[in-house]
């Protein structure tokens, strides 16, 4: 019960994207096309699931016992950082398919904001092994969910007269805000 | 850009290159802290400082780092000023840092900064290099101002935790949401824009 919370909690009430603000750059640059937009969010969920392992093991078994938990921001840092670098070299190995999916996302996903923001989220509220790894999956689906959703709204604004000035960013920020208040509705369904 | 004299290095960061207006880099943190001015400014000071300081000591270092793991170099330098603010503001404005929670960590993958570093750091002066960082971040300190005080004042009729409002307002809690920093971003984006289109005409 409590994992099932933690999981759609991720999804829908606190949501990355639009609870949180973390991500916010793929967010607003990656979602012109929804396939595009799907690819990221496929790369990010992908990333975050094996981010929530790595920063859980390096937490507990290396920071906290030797007290270096001050260590915790340069450490997530670079284990993301060649994390990345890692997955990105074994997806080209193993699967040309995946990689021609997501591959130019990879690189991009390092100063991505909502992986450092998954692992210290994940360390501030001291989930256990099986807690970090739900809350790792189901925050990266709440992030694919906001981009995809994203995404299939700007391809629709396209066709829409928009007025000069609020054309880009500013649009797609005030589209982002009608989304989070209509993801409001959800909070207080998961108690 | 070595025309540029020190203070339009300072200036260019204020509007023409500002942040979060002109170039959209580091927009996480502008919209999770600015609910309330006092997060605003510290969250304004704790990125400036870093930047300053990352920018400083990039731009000292910047012979002895091999091209190939200069991001990596920029990260690590960058990762330790934001322990550093981390532990001070732990320290001392506990309250704030509550507030602040997981995003003063998060300066770390502030775009602002390693594009600050790899942009202007890694290719010029030290003196030259200071008076960018001071600029950028001056103009972040003033977007994150000008976002916290439009949220703060219409959201719970406050500026600086004083009463600014008479009690006849109504709070529009919307506006402390996260769904209000994104509408009153998007508004103030529109009208940055069409300042900027303005200033060209002229």
């Amino acid at each position: 019960m409590e994992l099932f919370s933690i999981f759609f909690g991720a999804i829908l009430i606190n949501n990355f994207v639009l609870h949180y603000f973390l991500g916010i750059c793929p967010f607003l640059g990656v979602s012109k096309k929804i396939d595009a937009a799907m690819s990221m969010g496929l790369a990010v969920t992908f990333v975050m699931s094996i981010t929530a392992v790595v920063s859980w093991v390096i937490n507990h078994w290396i920071l906290i016992p030797y007290g270096l938990d001050y260590l915790q921001i340069v450490s997530f840092i670079l284990v993301i950082a060649s994390l990345v670098q890692l997955v990105e070299m074994f997806v080209r190995k193993t699967s040309p398919p995946l990689y021609q999916a997501m591959g130019i996302y990879l690189p991009l996903i390092t100063v991505n904001c909502a992986i450092m923001g998954l692992a210290l989220l994940s360390a501030l509220k001291n989930y256990n092994f099986i807690e970090a790894v739900v809350f790792g999956v189901g925050s990266g689906l709440g992030f694919t969910l906001a981009i995809v959703l994203m995404a299939a709204i700007r391809e629709q604004l396209d066709l829409a007269d928009v007025p000069e000035p609020l054309k880009g960013a500013g649009i797609a920020l005030i589209v982002a805000g009608i989304m989070a208040l209509a993801f409001l509705g959800f909070s207080g369904v998961i108690k | 850009m070595p025309t540029k004299t020190a203070t339009q290095e300072f200036l260019k960061g204020l509007w023409e290159e500002n942040p979060i207006f002109r170039q959209i880099l580091g927009m996480c943190p502008t919209l999770a802290v600015t609910n309330a001015v006092i997060n605003g400014l510290a969250m304004g000071l704790a990125t400036s400082f870093v930047l300053v300081f990352s920018s400083f000591l990039i731009s000292l270092i910047k012979k002895l780092i091999p091209s190939q793991v200069r991001i990596a170099s920029y990260i690590v330098v960058i990762a330790s000023f934001v322990t550093i603010a981390d532990r001070v503001l732990a320290a001392y404005f506990w309250d704030i840092s509550k507030a602040l929670g997981p995003y003063v960590p998060l300066i770390v993958v502030n775009c602002n900064i390693l594009g600050r570093a790899e942009a202007f750091a890694s290719k010029n002066k030290v003196g030259r290099s200071v008076m960018d960082a001071l600029g950028v971040s001056a103009g972040f300190i003033l977007a994150l101002l000008v976002l916290s005080s439009i949220r703060e004042v219409l959201g719970s009729g406050t500026f600086l935790g004083y009463r600014v409002l008479g009690s006849w307002f109504e709070p529009w809690t919307i506006m402390v949401l996260p769904a209000g920093g994104f509408i009153t971003l998007g508004i103030l984006m529109a009208i940055s824009i069409q300042l900027e289109r303005k200033r060209k005409e002229r």
